[in-house]
């Protein structure tokens, strides 16, 4: 494989099988979901080496209907970021433009599909880390329902929002990839029986379909908005009826996501300090500073900054304030949503408010960083599926279409993105 | 405000350890950053946290799981099948 991309941190493959419905398929894993026998670093120095003695629930099924395995795909360090430039091991570049960035946290799997190495893969989205890279790189990637696939080998970064999503090049793979990996998973206590049997039909004729006014405010490019804008005439032309709605409280969606997810980060990476996995201790240290060495030399600057903001929002007198306040925030923006879900089938708006960034362009300033999450953290928030679907181009570069259904819908939406898919 | 001892505290709690020319960048950061949370001081949080969760209970029935050599499989030099830590007393 020529991966002039850095799509990939490792191309080991493990052989399919002749019979089972993904029969020889070639599917890339994203570096942060656990594969037995395979080195899974999540991009992170402090997993260089580590081999997991078990497979994912979902590395489990791909086998089980004849999948490849096929390499394992960077990404930014624990899922934290948007670009993927935040991997230990090197950026992914964008094969729609090298200069620019694919996207994140997904991007060496949406690369290793815009790059035409592989037809599907799995990423993982928190707060956009399927649908962000999928609308950089002009392809699909669906976020499922909280709790329709399981997560059980997927390492942890913010275990209330995270969800594994199928990513492919066109809506029919990604839904066959969606059918194998959803269902239920004793192992995994959130996990619902919901499965899927992959059979998505053109269907948007009749549906209601809602225009967030949030999604097309302050931030978002005239020239991406155009686009969408262009691509809900379509869904008009092809017989769904567009209403404007609104979600009020999705002004504190960014800060109640990032305030929850870098406090359950600061808990769930408590666990890299080289006494299971990882770099070995200096044993003859006392162990708040042989696991401090481990960390600092371990964990690059991005999961530095979420540990120490989940732990500063999380210490005495700021947890009021900022971790409780922001689990009523995340009740409010839900409660939005499954009003705007009560009228409408599906929410439409941009996946992301700009096109891919340069190389570099949004690493000096985290707080800019994190404001590109804005369209596609409050469906994490809501627990709700979201597909981003492409629809042309801005300035040179792919936009993505988001469509947002109601919980365990995602059939709904993914017939409405094949609808749009086949008459674009 | 949060000041750079409010930072090197936190890192302390946190056992992960912070260099200097990162402590200054991070407190400038982290000064943006929550500046930008303050949003959430905009509402009155008037409804009690809805729990819309049921527990999902199952039988404590014993099932095959990995074999204690692969559990210590990526640890280093583990003894008597336990791993090793540094001292904690």
């Amino acid at each position: 494989m020529n991966d002039i991309y850095n799509a990939y941190l490792n191309t080991d493959e493990i052989p399919g099988s002749k019979t089972g419905s993904l029969a020889g398929v070639r599917v890339s894993i994203k570096d942060n979901i656990s594969t037995k026998d395979i080195e899974t670093t999540c991009a992170s120095k402090i997993l260089k080496g580590y081999i997991p003695p078990y497979d994912a629930h979902v590395v489990t099924l791909l086998k089980a209907q004849g999948a490849v395995i096929a390499g394992k795909t960077n990404m930014d360090e624990f899922g934290m970021g948007s670009t993927t430039e935040n991997s230990a091991f090197g950026p992914t570049l964008n094969p729609r433009d090298v200069t620019r960035a694919p996207g994140g946290s997904s991007g060496g799997s949406a690369a290793a599909i815009a790059g035409g190495l592989v037809s599907m893969a799995l990423g993982s989205d928190t707060g956009g880390s399927v649908r962000c890279p999928a609308a950089w790189c002009g392809i699909v990637g669906l976020k499922p329902s909280y709790g329709r696939v399981s997560r059980f080998g997927l390492i942890a970064y913010a275990n209330s929002f995270e969800q594994i999503g199928p990513m492919a090049a066109n809506v029919r793979d990604a839904a066959k990839l969606f059918s194998v990996i959803a269902g239920h998973d004793p192992k995994d206590s959130t996990s619902v029986n919901k499965p899927c049997d992959g059979n998505v039909v053109p269907e948007i004729s009749g549906k209601t379909i809602g225009i967030p006014k949030e999604y097309f405010g302050e931030g978002v490019d005239a020239g991406v908005a155009a686009q969408v804008r262009k691509a809900i005439g379509k869904l008009e032309e092809l017989g769904a009826k567009i209403v404007d709605v609104s979600l009020p409280s999705m002004k504190y969606a960014l800060p109640a996501y990032y305030v929850t997810c870098t406090c359950e980060a600061s808990s769930n990476l408590g666990r890299f300090d080289g006494v299971r996995f990882g770099p070995e201790p200096e044993m003859n240290l006392p162990w708040h500073d042989a696991y401090t060495k481990v960390r600092e030399a371990g964990f690059g600057g991005e999961v530095r900054r979420r540990i120490l903001l989940g732990t500063f929002a999380l210490s005495a007198g700021y947890y009021g304030k900022y971790y409780v306040k922001a689990q009523h925030a995340k009740q409010l923006i839900a409660k939005d949503f499954a009003a705007a879900l009560q009228t409408c089938d599906m929410l439409a708006g941009p996946t992301m408010p700009n096109i891919a960034p340069k190389i570099g362009e949004l690493t000096a300033d985290p707080l800019q960083m994190y404001l590109a999450d804005i369209l596609t953290v409050p469906v994490n928030i809501a627990g709700i599926p979201a597909i981003s679907v492409p629809c042309g181009t801005a300035h040179g570069m792919p936009v993505g279409l988001q469509l947002m259904g109601r919980m365990f819908g995602e059939e709904t939406i993914l017939n409405a993105a094949l609808a749009f898919e086949e008459a674009v | 405000m949060v000041k750079e001892n409010d930072v090197l505290h936190i890192a302390e709690l946190a056992d992960i350890g912070i260099s200097s020319p990162e402590l200054g960048r991070f407190t400038e950061q982290f000064n943006a950053i929550l500046e930008y949370f303050d949003i959430l001081d905009t509402f009155e949080a008037s409804e009690p946290l809805m729990r819309p969760l049921v527990n999902v209970f199952r039988e404590d029935e014993v099932t095959p799981s990995i074999s204690q050599d692969d559990a210590l499989r990526n640890s280093h030099n583990p003894e008597d099948g336990y791993v090793r830590a540094p001292k904690v007393i």
